[in-house]
């Protein structure tokens, strides 16, 4: 272990996150995980970790951490207005920290959520091979639950290789990775969707819709106008894929996110192409929202260039 | 697209990372034996690329890395595995038994399922204990176990308002399904009663009381308030 961090504030929501748990839903155990995947990546990378070290995810008001020992720092996703003892440290860039100085953020400008990565990564007790918290079971993280002043975080000792330099991710990267307004998601087709008749599909792609206030990790909720029911009576519940775009009795739609039940039985029009994941967790209340349909094949191309991006040692 | 009730399971995309098995349209035990063959398959094939399987009352969701296979190489991998899936043999299931204090604080709403059937509190525990109930899938929330088929006097629907907490260990009844609790949670299920079992504990191995398959009898407990569950 090398250093441990304060909480002075937590901030509005911060919990411990990595890629999450996949590969329990047969025991009702949501995968859970970065709400912005990418962003948690590419902080753990400029942090110099594997990209997938346990790092905290703030949402829409960050915290104050004070850091007991030297560290080395990276955020990334919403720009928080983070600052190291006064100065400025702007989003998807790395920096040092002295010892006893204290990272104060602020509000997200755009965006809902901010990765806050440290060299050596965070270290909580991992379940079932993973630190993400699901707060609705209490489960990972720091004692299953969201931060709170006073506690105290430990920091795990870096992975060897080059000390880690102070650096920014170039701005033609990070301008994708942002939310337009509005926020086109793009879906490929549910497994209900022929249930649903012309006019819902119509609809959902023509409407606009506004992420509603009770919008959390489980599910991002919008309203707009009121998608009508599939023509088939009731379904039996089923397994519930990530960014499943579900039509509830009232017609308006729910995103299926990152801590969702693992079963659902509400009919899917659409589901949120892996490609946009990301842009799903920086959605915050008040965002409209567009969605537009590709195919599977258009999906899976989307997604392997922006792994390739990802992927990429030009990145900074 | 109407989904089989027999003869040849359909695949269906899902998502850009998942496929969908339907197997069945309807709650019954022959389709809950298919989704238990096609699972002991998946589990034997351990096809690269496959993160996760979801079972439910009559499919299967199968997660998987889309940067490591899709939707066009597991089709044909499937197909062969749902190959004779019906004349494959199951193991005998394990039978677990649920002590449960019915009524009083532990099953706020054993009134109200008496009254909807018409029989008296003691009926409806003679009736809900007297039943074994296939465990068809876990979901909702870690070790929560969706049960049935409860018998048609007393398969209640759910409560018009859910509780905003209900306690970890309740044991509830929704339509044809029950379930035991396994945390504190909102939830809109009809509490008959209460089990002093912890029914998920990521300390102890397995994690889950119950798993898909299982069959599971509840056992009316003597008096006295139901223990506080450990968490």
């Amino acid at each position: 272990m090398s250093g441990t961090i304060a909480v002075l504030d937590p901030g509005l929501f911060t919990t411990v996150q990595d890629l999450g748990r996949p590969g329990h839903a047969r025991l009702g155990v949501s995968a859970a995980g970065a709400a912005d995947s990418i962003a948690l990546r590419i902080a753990n990378r400029l942090a110099g970790n594997p990209e997938g070290a346990p790092a905290l995810e703030m949402t829409l008001r960050g915290g104050r951490f004070r850091f007991g020992a030297e560290a080395f720092i990276a955020v990334a996703g919403a720009d928080l207005d983070a600052a190291i003892d006064g100065r400025p440290m702007k989003s998807w860039s790395a920096a040092p920290v002295p010892a006893g100085a204290t990272l104060a953020c602020g509000m997200a400008r755009q965006g809902a959520r901010a990765v806050l990565a440290v060299r050596g990564g965070l270290i909580v007790p991992p379940v079932l091979g993973s630190a993400s918290t699901h707060v609705p079971s209490g489960l990972g993280g720091l004692e299953g639950r969201a931060l709170r002043r006073g506690d105290l975080l430990a920091v795990g000792d870096p992975v060897p290789g080059p000390a880690p330099v102070a650096r920014r991710l170039r701005p033609e990267v990070r301008a994708p990775l942002a939310a337009a307004a509005p926020a086109v998601l793009r879906v490929t087709s549910g497994a209900h969707a022929a249930q649903f008749g012309e006019p819902a599909r119509d609809l959902l792609l023509g409407a606009e819709f506004t992420v509603s206030a009770s919008s959390d990790r489980m599910g991002v909720r919008l309203e707009g106008p009121e998608i009508p029911p599939p023509l088939a009576g009731r379904m039996l519940t089923e397994g519930m894929p990530l960014g499943a775009v579900q039509i509830p009795p009232g017609g308006q739609p729910v995103i299926l996110f990152v801590d969702p039940q693992t079963t659902g039985g509400y009919p899917v029009i659409a589901c949120v192409a892996s490609v946009d994941l990301p842009l799903v967790g920086q959605l915050r209340p008040g965002v409209r929202v567009r969605f537009t349909m590709i195919s599977l094949a258009e999906a899976r191309g989307l997604l392997h260039r922006q792994e390739e991006m990802i992927a990429s040692e030009d990145l900074f | 697209m109407s989904p089989m009730s027999s003869g040849t399971p359909a695949l269906t995309p899902a998502s850009d990372r998942s496929l969908l098995v339907i197997l069945g349209d309807r709650i019954a035990s022959d389709i809950h034996a298919r989704v238990r063959r096609l699972l002991l398959r998946l589990d034997g094939a351990a096809i690269p690329g496959v993160i996760d399987l979801s079972p439910a009352y009559a499919s299967i969701l199968i997660r998987f890395d889309p940067r490591h296979t899709d939707h066009d190489a597991l089709a044909p991998r499937l197909r062969a595995l749902m190959a004779g899936l019906d004349e494959m043999p199951l193991p005998e299931p394990r039978l677990v038994d649920i002590p449960v204090r019915y009524g009083g604080a532990d099953g706020p709403d054993l009134e109200d399922v008496a009254r909807f059937a018409g029989i008296t509190p003691d009926e409806v525990v003679a009736l809900h204990a007297g039943t074994i109930y296939d465990v068809h899938f876990l979901g909702f929330a870690p070790g929560f176990a969706y049960m049935g088929v409860v018998p048609e006097a007393i398969a209640c629907p759910r409560r018009d308002h859910p509780r905003r907490a209900v306690p970890a260990g309740s044991v509830g009844i929704a339509g044809s399904q029950t379930g035991v609790y396994s945390c504190r949670t909102p939830g809109g299920w009809r509490l008959v009663g209460r089990t002093p079992l912890v029914m998920f504990d990521v300390a102890r191995a397995p994690m889950s009381r119950l798993m898909v398959g299982d069959r599971v009898r509840f056992v009316p407990a003597a008096g006295g308030p139901a223990a506080e569950p450990r968490a």
